[in-house]
């Protein structure tokens, strides 16, 4: 036992605001009467501080825990909205996550099926591999205001450890085709997407394609298609995924709910959210079949071991899901996103320019959020000078990483502020102590008016810290969030 | 031993230009009112100062940097002007800087002057600025109501205070602070307000509204001093002498280091110990007349009175509702309005504070007299409550 190849682990992250579809239509049906039929349920909507990359930290985050982060080998990082065409996404993710210099990186793109061929090439490559593979998947795509889209879509991320060890699903086979199917599509340089009529992807697409691939993946593994336990297809059209579901012969029953209704289809990350939400429900020797549609179709099918009964429990899918916040305020939504032209005030006009050889000789504090702790005296601190900060110490040079990520800490002394400018006022932020020692002054995310005080236990979140602009840089740092929100 | 500061400079003269929204006046105009003033004060011409000290603190909203735009405006000859920035201490450091020339020996007679012109932003508040390159990459784009609150937070959390008791005593604070100031001709803000005002009014940063904040001002002011024997010399009797000049600044402590609890000054504490010990000040809360501290919020000003230990800790809020630190009261506080009132042209803050102590002392406040004072205290927090600088200067009448 221990040298089988697969699934060693997962993670999830949906933001917790949840936008009211009712919200949407109610400020968009005027013009386009028939969203008053999408208005159900509720989408994820990403904080105005998160993106793809700061969504797939946390779902890493999550699936790493119980796990030596240190011992990863490779990142992959798979989205359509990376924020970055050039500067590695993946290389801030590792930065986030601590991970160790000695790793292969690469960002995936440029279709829905982003996550699951990446998943594929990784599940292949895993047996050669000497450590294993990360692979996160986040989305945070735009609409327009009254697309359909913008009731479809919903923001978040999934993560899935790879390799050899106990894996808790093993590969039993894949099968791709790639098709220059085009549903949707977004050029470079657009912020949004362009789609077909759904009628023509549902029956030339869906329904085509995908019933093609499952066929030849299920032949040429041997499976009985009524074996399949869970079948995992995102797909925001109506009666498609059982529709697909009986072309092939997969039961009623083993048909996983898609999640629009609750949190909207996350892009890239939705097969893998989707994979997630039914290892959560699995027992050992089920199969699990994940497909995705864009540009041709992924197909995997997994079996389910034992192992899965000992994985320490996480946030993953339900727990994301259970996390959440009606966001009833469809204004917040387009101002977050840049989809209105929003009276700032003057106080947002400062330059944020960033110096990169500061950033890079930093990196550990900035974006790994490194402090020291003394060898001298034993005190933790941050950030890390050159001399202890224990007045009865000062030693110089005496401090050893630490990490303060994942600390736990409460605050200390908080306030919420009017004045400053911030994409979502009141900006909290404030003074926060870590059990164990350390302390700094930190901007507070995702607050509940009237549910932050002194003492309130708060968890360390990777958000954006502002964007620049002018230049098109995004700056990234740590947050503070209570930790019953986070 | 350092024997310190104690009656060793007498202020010779001060002076100090309207303080408000000046929308009538370059920074260089504010400087020239209050020059022209303590010229007259002192009865000093321009050639008789020897050096001078030059404070601001946003520089690039108005002169810019260093000491020239000082020599420039005043047409001083050729003399040292050496420009000072310690955050809100910036006034105090000026005249810190003076007297020390003068103490040396170095020069008999030296300037020391503050200017801000600050209400050229287009928005009300401090003006946004950086905060240094590595700070822009994780500090809160905090502002300075922002990080002010948090002492009222981590107070109230400490000492057990109900909120509704510590609004209501940062209200009195605030109300005592604009009555003051209605008698101030030179004030920024001149209205009488009442409790209510303050507790109905828009909130800036929680706990803090719109009263328990100091205005934002345009001004400056400055003062001329030599040694107490060319004072004489020069005709001039009944002096004021400096009898300490202390400041201390953070060094990470609080914020680094787990012993804080974000409720006080400790640099505060610090300097006005040393201070106390320079003037030869035993009993702080029965020997001080009359104080002027950093009111920059309702609750600096609160929990400062502690750390000055002119109230015990955790009994300032009772002394402030008992008026022991109104007009009237056995400490006066802020008698001329105070940043809260007065206004708050950082550069020159420090020695606007000084300004009125020398009115004070000199028997010379008109409406405001507080009696026979002996002993003023003026304070400065500059930075933040858990990374500042504090400047605690006592000054008295010469010989006391």
């Amino acid at each position: 036992m221990g040298n089988e190849v697969g699934i060693l682990s997962f993670g999830a992250y949906i933001p917790r605001l949840r936008l009211q579809r009712q919200a949407i239509a109610a400020a968009n049906s005027w013009f386009n009467p028939g969203l008053r039929g999408l208005a159900k349920g509720e989408r994820a909507m990403a904080n105005w501080d998160e993106d793809a990359v700061t969504m797939a930290v946390e779902a890493a985050r999550d699936c790493l825990a119980g796990f030596d982060h240190r011992a990863v080998a490779s990142l992959y990082l798979a989205s359509t909205t990376h924020p970055f065409d050039d500067r590695q996404n993946a290389s801030i993710a590792a930065g986030a996550l601590h991970l160790r210099p000695a790793l292969r990186s690469l960002d995936a793109g440029g279709s829905l099926r982003a996550a699951t061929s990446t998943l594929v090439t990784a599940l292949a490559a895993a047996a050669g591999t000497e450590g294993p593979t990360l692979l996160a998947a986040g989305d945070h795509r735009l609409a327009k205001a009254a697309s359909p889209q913008e009731m479809q879509y919903g923001d978040g991320a999934a993560a899935l450890l790879i390799g050899s060890g106990r894996p808790i699903a093993q590969l039993v086979g894949a099968h791709s085709e790639t098709v220059d199917f085009v549903p949707q599509f977004r050029a470079h340089g657009r912020a949004h997407d362009y789609a077909w009529e759904e009628r023509w992807i549902r029956d030339e697409g869906y329904m085509k394609i995908v019933p093609r691939t499952i066929g030849a993946l299920l032949k040429a593994t041997g499976t009985e298609a009524s074996a399949v336990s869970a079948f995992c297809l995102p797909c925001t059209l109506s009666r498609v995924i059982p529709g697909v579901g009986k072309r092939v012969g997969i039961t009623d029953g083993a048909v996983r709910d898609n999640l629009v209704a609750v949190c909207g289809d996350t892009g890239a990350a939705h097969p893998l959210v989707m994979l997630i939400q039914a290892l959560e429900d699995a027992k050992p020797g089920d199969l699990i079949l994940v497909a995705a549609f864009d540009s041709g179709c992924d197909a995997l099918l997994f079996r389910v071991t034992d192992a899965i009964t000992a994985l320490p429990a996480r946030r993953g899918v339900k727990g994301s899901l259970a996390r959440r916040k009606e966001e009833a305020i469809y204004q917040r939504y387009l101002a977050f996103n840049d989809l209105v032209a929003l009276e700032r005030g003057m106080r947002a006009e400062g330059d944020k320019g960033t110096p990169l050889s500061l950033l890079y000789r930093n990196r550990d504090m900035i974006t790994s959020l490194i402090g020291g702790r003394c060898r001298t005296c034993g005190t933790l601190q941050y950030p890390r000078g050159r001399y202890c900060v224990n007045p009865q110490c000062n030693a110089l040079d005496s401090q050893d990483d630490q990490s303060f990520a994942d600390r736990p800490a409460s605050v200390m002394s908080y306030t919420a502020d009017l004045l400053t400018y911030c994409p979502d006022p009141p900006a909290y932020y404030g003074m926060i102590q870590f059990d164990g020692g350390g302390r700094m002054m930190i901007d507070f995310t995702d607050v509940d008016e009237g549910k932050v005080d002194v003492g309130t236990p708060m968890r360390m979140t990777f958000r954006i810290k502002d964007v620049d602009a002018a230049r098109g840089f995004v700056r990234y740092y740590w947050k503070a969030a209570p930790v019953t929100s986070a | 031993m350092a024997t310190g500061i104690k009656d060793k400079v007498v202020i010779l003269g001060m002076g100090c230009s309207k303080f408000g929204e000046r929308w009538d006046a370059n920074a260089e105009d504010l400087m020239v009112e209050a020059f022209e003033e303590v010229t007259k004060d002192a009865g000093v011409e321009r050639h008789q100062i020897e050096a001078a000290w030059f404070g601001t603190a946003i520089e690039d909203q108005h002169v810019g940097k260093s000491g020239v735009p000082l020599a420039m405006t005043l047409r001083l000859p050729y003399i040292p002007v050496t420009r000072v920035e310690n955050y809100c201490a910036t006034g105090t450091e000026a005249f810190r800087g003076a007297c020390y020339a003068v103490a040396s020996g170095a020069v008999d007679i030296a300037l020391a002057l503050g200017v801000e012109k600050l209400k050229d932003t287009g928005y009300g508040g401090l003006p946004q600025r950086g905060r240094g390159n590595l700070n822009n990459l994780y500090w809160p784009n905090l502002s300075a109501p922002g990080s002010f609150a948090q002492l009222a937070t981590a107070y109230r959390a400490k000492h057990g205070v109900v909120r509704g008791d510590l609004k209501r005593a940062m209200a009195h604070i605030s109300v005592k602070s604009h009555d003051n100031a209605s008698k101030n001709p030179k004030a920024h803000l001149r209205n009488r307000i009442t409790e209510d005002d303050v507790l109905n009014a828009p909130m800036v940063a929680e706990p803090l509204g719109l009263y328990d904040c100091c205005g934002v001002s345009d001004g400056s002011a400055c003062a001329i001093v030599t040694t107490p024997e060319i004072a004489r010399s020069l005709g001039k009797t009944d002096l004021i002498g400096v009898k300490a000049l202390q400041i201390a600044v953070s060094n990470g402590q609080e914020l680094q280091y787990d012993e804080w609890d974000g409720s006080y000054f400790a640099t505060t504490r610090v300097a006005a110990k040393r201070a106390y010990q320079e003037a030869g000040i035993r009993d702080p809360r029965s020997q001080i007349s009359l104080v002027d501290v950093h009111d920059c919020f309702s609750i600096t000003e609160l929990v400062t009175l502690e750390d000055l230990n002119l109230s015990a800790e955790g009994k300032a809020l009772g002394d402030v509702l008992d008026g022991f630190y109104d007009s009237a009261g056995r400490v006066p506080c802020q008698i001329d309005g105070g940043l809260k009132c007065f206004g708050h042209p950082i550069g020159a803050s420090g020695l606007r504070m000084l300004y009125e102590m020398y009115l004070q002392l000199g028997g010379r406040a008109g409406e405001r007299q507080t009696g026979n004072p002996v002993f003023g205290l003026t304070h400065n927090l500059g930075g933040f409550p858990s990374q500042n600088v504090s400047s605690v200067t006592i000054v008295g009448r010469l010989g006391a």
